[in-house]
């Protein structure tokens, strides 16, 4: 079975209404044995106490936020080369999930900054491209609502997701070399380079979770989307029923 | 053929001789300004092919035809000449075999259709007929086979209309083709017409495959 | 350059400078927010001198992407973009054209005013001179990079507001590296050529970039 199976939605929405509940059942069980394992079994940092357990949903937001991003710039391609009929619903829909990942990466990334940094924004490298990021998530959600058409909408905004893609690893590598210009010696790093293994077991595990949370709402979120745009077709249909619209063609000569 | 996502045509399919005009008539909103928008390339056809037979290969169907809309795509701030020069210029013409065009020049055109007198003016102070056939003039100085004109006598006096309808007919001996959707009848010979009627709800794209 | 493209070029030179004062008030734009600026953090000359080329590059910044929205949106209002789209011509080309005078008649200006408003900000004359360079050569990725952004919105009515948060993510590095290149001919942390060379090229890749993304947007913008 192919992707272009999938091409389908009726046969999308039956599979993911067999798949939803299996999901969310993994996804419940992850972040229990995740939740648990970072409150209960990590431990402590030696400096900075209890407050390293932000981490654990810090890095995989953020860790999300990225993921996000490149799944929408694949189903950009979807939509712009294999012309797949789901592809621009998974790139709609996983905007806001992406910038929501992104927001609480971002929280959580100042939250724990307030008791290392004593303030709860640094222009740090890694917090200032996440920020840029999510600008550019809500930029592309701001595209999506202003266009009316949602097929012209979702051509659109795939061109301009893949712009950002290609443009992201340089904002990265600007931002970077910016933050070392102005800050050559006290830069921050939130994780060392080796991790210990008693923290590293939580955190996959939170990723994984999180990685399964992103699933469910994007595919609870794909569902509705094409529910809406059945919707705005049985409307648009209403609409020209009362006026004809649509043409079937005789042709005949001339006397 | 879909506009956004709603459907406009189906199972439409017609064929022009050269020599020949094409008249589409039928109710409002049928659909007869998106036809000939997709001849004119610039809607995509979700299904189906255009042909051209005797073409250059290496250009598409669109580009042997000039599209004549509801809005004449004059620049105000230009001069009439500057207007003209820029769509002579800078539109690529079409040569197919058994299509000999009149060559005009900009101001032969201009002259013709009885505005020769403003080219040196800013298209500004055009009246809306003038600006009309100043967008007509267009036509003749890049040639190309395929004429696509939506609505083309609206804005234009009695006299005006007749004159255009000598130069389609012109256009027609020399092997041209004209397609145009029109409420007004125009007198083109040869003629062949085209009524769209109103799609039935089994033409519709099955709710299924709307994603 | 063959004859459609000077036909091309010569039109949106002319267009650009006979409608609505054209380069003039994309100046006076410039001019309004570096004057505000010393309101806003004090007369400090020193403080000015520092934070000057900073100042300069988001005006010039603010002052292109404000006035790219009409790039495509005019031909669009009266019908011209549709014959541009069937005319035959490489619509990549077409769109760096426009591009292309699009810069000399707004762009260019605003390189050409940097050197004066510099004096207002209290620059050394190095500083000009950087300054202005960077401009010159970072100004056309933002043109083309706001292309980008004026094709996507082109369908909207007011779309001038979208497209400057849709474009300035992306202007980021551009204005990292113009600003560093800037301030690295005075204060160098880093030698000039470092950031300055990597303006170049991010500038190079929007000229690639640009045009073909717009190019496309443009095709899906007429169906």
């Amino acid at each position: 079975m192919g992707i272009l199976d999938f091409a389908n939605p009726t046969r999308f929405m039956k599979l993911t209404q067999l798949v939803l509940p299996w999901l969310v059942g993994l996804c419940a069980i992850a972040f229990a044995v995740g939740l648990y394992m970072s409150f209960f079994v990590a431990p402590e940092d030696y400096q900075q106490g209890d407050t390293v357990r932000i981490m654990y949903i810090h890095v995989p937001a953020a860790w999300l936020a990225m993921m996000c991003y490149s799944i929408m710039a694949i189903s950009s391609l979807g939509t712009l080369v294999w012309k797949h009929p789901l592809a621009d619903v998974s790139a709609k829909c996983a905007a806001p999930i992406g910038a929501a990942f992104t927001f609480i990466s971002l929280v959580t990334g100042s939250l724990w900054g307030k008791p290392m940094w004593g303030t709860y924004w640094v222009w740090d490298a890694r917090l200032t491209s996440v920020l840029v990021l999510f600008i550019m998530y809500l930029g592309l959600m701001a595209l999506w609502r202003t266009m009316e058409d949602p097929i012209k909408a979702g051509k659109a905004a795939a061109i301009l997701t893949l712009v950002g893609a290609l443009n992201l690893p340089i904002i990265k590598f600007s931002v970077d070399w910016w933050n070392t210009l102005h800050q050559p010696a006290s830069v921050m790093r939130m994780d060392g380079p080796t991790i210990h293994p008693d923290i590293l077991l939580p955190l996959a595990v939170m990723a994984v979770a999180f990685t399964l949370l992103f699933f469910v709402i994007h595919l609870m979120a794909m569902r509705n989307e094409i529910l809406r745009r059945r919707v705005r077709t049985l409307r648009l249909r209403a609409a020209s029923a009362a006026r004809p619209a649509g043409g079937s063609a005789t042709l005949q000569p001339a006397e | 053929m879909d506009r956004g996502d709603r459907r406009v045509f189906a199972g439409l399919s017609f064929s022009l001789e050269s020599g020949n005009a094409l008249v589409v008539t039928g109710p409002n909103g049928v659909g007869k300004s998106s036809l000939l928008r997709t001849l004119a390339g610039l809607v995509s056809l979700s299904e189906g092919s255009l042909n051209l037979e005797g073409g250059q290969s290496e250009r598409s169907v669109a580009e042997h035809t000039h599209y004549f809309g509801h809005q004449s795509a004059v620049k105000p701030a230009l001069s009439v000449k500057e207007n003209l020069a820029f769509w002579r210029d800078f539109t690529a013409p079409a040569h197919v075999s058994n299509f000999d065009p009149k060559e005009y020049g900009a101001q032969d055109i201009l002259e013709d259709l009885g505005i020769g007198h403003t080219s040196e003016l800013p298209a500004a102070y055009l009246s809306a007929g003038q600006t009309r056939r100043l967008a007509v003039a267009r036509l003749f100085v890049s040639p190309r086979p395929i004429w696509l004109l939506d609505e083309p006598t609206s804005a234009l006096d009695a006299n005006s209309e007749a004159q255009l309808i000598d130069l389609m007919n012109d256009h027609l001996r020399r092997g041209g083709m004209i397609v145009t959707a029109t409420h007004t009848p125009l007198s083109l010979s040869p003629l062949q017409s085209l009524r769209l009627e109103a799609l039935s709800i089994e033409d519709l794209a099955p709710l299924e495959e709307i994603g | 350059m063959s004859s459609w493209a000077l036909s091309l070029f010569q039109r949106e030179l002319r267009l650009a400078v006979r409608v609505g004062g054209g380069a003039l008030v994309g100046v006076l734009f410039f001019l309004a927010v570096v004057t505000v600026i010393p309101f806003g953090v004090g007369p400090d000359l020193n403080l000015l001198a520092r934070i000057g080329p900073a100042i300069l590059w988001i005006g010039a910044l603010l002052a292109t992407l404000l006035g790219l929205d009409r790039l495509f949106q005019a031909d669009r209002d009266d019908g011209s973009l549709d014959l541009i789209l069937m005319a035959g011509r490489p619509l990549e080309l077409v769109v760096l054209i426009k591009c292309l005078a699009h810069w000399m008649a707004t762009g260019l200006p605003l390189v050409a005013a940097a050197p004066v408003l510099a004096i207002f900000l209290n620059l050394e004359p190095t500083a000009i001179g950087a300054v202005t360079l960077t401009l010159a050569a970072g100004t056309p990725a933002l043109t083309l990079i706001g292309a980008i952004g004026a094709s996507l919105t082109v369908t909207l009515r007011r779309g001038g507001l979208l497209l400057a948060v849709l474009v300035i993510p992306l202007t980021i590095p551009v204005l990292i590296f113009g600003v560093s290149a800037a301030d690295a001919a005075v204060n160098d942390p880093v030698p000039f050529m470092t950031p300055f060379l990597i303006l170049c090229s991010l500038s190079l890749i929007s000229l690639v970039v640009g045009p073909f993304a717009s190019a496309a947007a443009l095709r899906f913008s007429s169906d």
